[in-house]
């Protein structure tokens, strides 16, 4: 089963808005976590503790190269594929 | 006992409640409304909490964990998050243990035994309870310690230092969860009479209380207060902090 992005995309982007309590309009593909919208050390463990709630995934600590909403996506499409596979 | 209502609606989880100080801990946040969740290496963590359950007219739940075993502490938190609205809301790592003897006599079993149980033990359940706690914005966490930690004592340096760590933990996860609502404490009693204090001699007895200013042994129930006060909304504006509840014994 292919892994739909778009609504995977979206479901960060909910997290991300309502976790970094920004409005949905700064939040983008491009938009960095920690440069644009501020987020702390605990800021991103919070992030990856929900993405590994809501996607039933598990993000390793040092997990890097993970800087913007996109790359999460990108990082969370590859783990459910190859979850799927 | 403070019957206030103030924990209504809460779920509170104090580990090595089957009995004695943990017990007596849980009883007091039962009866300020508090579900509570039993969580003991005896086999009467279950009838604990069905007793505690009638006495208080709360939701209970009683769970034979070792908190040492981290695959264990995990499948019960996770369990809880169903059964607990998310999760509990306060913690108390309360579950300890003690191996006593001379440095010189004390084998590394007698400490990675009471550093296991006393420190670990805290480490792995303030590990699983604080996640669901900083998604809620809100959580209270409170670890049993001692005195000991902070002044030492002869025959006891593996409890000392895990009751000193203990502190250092508290004060360190205090720092990191702040932002978050979550308040971390210690309370570190001194001399509680239970039964091991009464089972020493007269002479032993007058010898240990020469040093506490207050004259007494302290109560299960002063401790339990002070417990109860750190998971109230009266310490909303407390965390990091150690409570000592013995009589003075240091200042």
């Amino acid at each position: 089963m292919a892994v739909k992005k778009e609504e995977i995309q979206k479901k960060v982007i909910d997290i991300v808005v309502e976790r970094m309590e920004v409005t949905r309009d700064r939040v983008t593909p491009e938009t960095r976590l920690i440069e644009d919208l501020g987020a702390d050390s605990l800021d991103i463990a919070e992030l990856v503790m929900e993405f590994e709630e809501a996607f039933d995934i598990s993000i390793p600590d040092d997990e890097e190269g993970v800087r913007s909403v996109g790359d999460a996506v990108d990082f969370i499409v590859k783990q459910l594929e190859e979850a799927g596979e | 006992m403070l019957r206030d209502g103030a924990l209504a609606g809460k779920w509170a989880l104090v580990t090595g409640a089957a009995r004695g100080i943990g017990r007596r801990i849980a009883e007091v946040l039962a009866a300020r409304g508090a579900g509570i969740v039993v969580a003991d290496v005896m086999d009467e963590a279950e009838s604990t909490a069905a007793e505690i359950g009638n006495e208080y007219g709360v939701n209970v739940l009683g769970y034979k964990v070792n908190v040492t075993d981290g695959e264990a502490v995990k499948g019960l938190f996770d369990e809880l998050k169903g059964k607990c609205d998310g999760g509990v809301d306060i913690l108390v790592n309360n579950a300890g243990i003690t191996r006593d003897n001379l440095l010189i006599r004390m084998d590394e079993t007698d400490w990675d035994a009471v550093l296991g149980v006393n420190l670990k033990g805290a480490y792995l359940c303030t590990r699983q309870a604080v996640r669901p706690m900083i998604k809620k914005r809100s959580g209270r966490i409170v670890n049993i310690a001692s005195i000991i930690g902070m002044m030492g004592n002869a025959g006891q340096a593996n409890y000392a230092a895990s009751k000193g760590g203990l502190i250092a933990f508290s004060k360190s996860v205090a720092k990191e969860v702040g932002p978050r609502g979550v308040n971390v404490n210690a309370v570190a009693p001194g001399y509680i009479r239970t039964a091991m204090t009464d089972a020493l001699s007269e002479e032993v007895r007058e010898q240990m209380l020469l040093l506490v200013p207050v004259g007494r042994f302290g109560e299960v129930d002063d401790v339990a207060g002070a417990v109860s006060f750190l998971c109230g909304p009266e310490s909303s504006y407390i965390t990091g902090q150690v409570i000592r509840v013995c009589g003075g014994m240091l200042m």
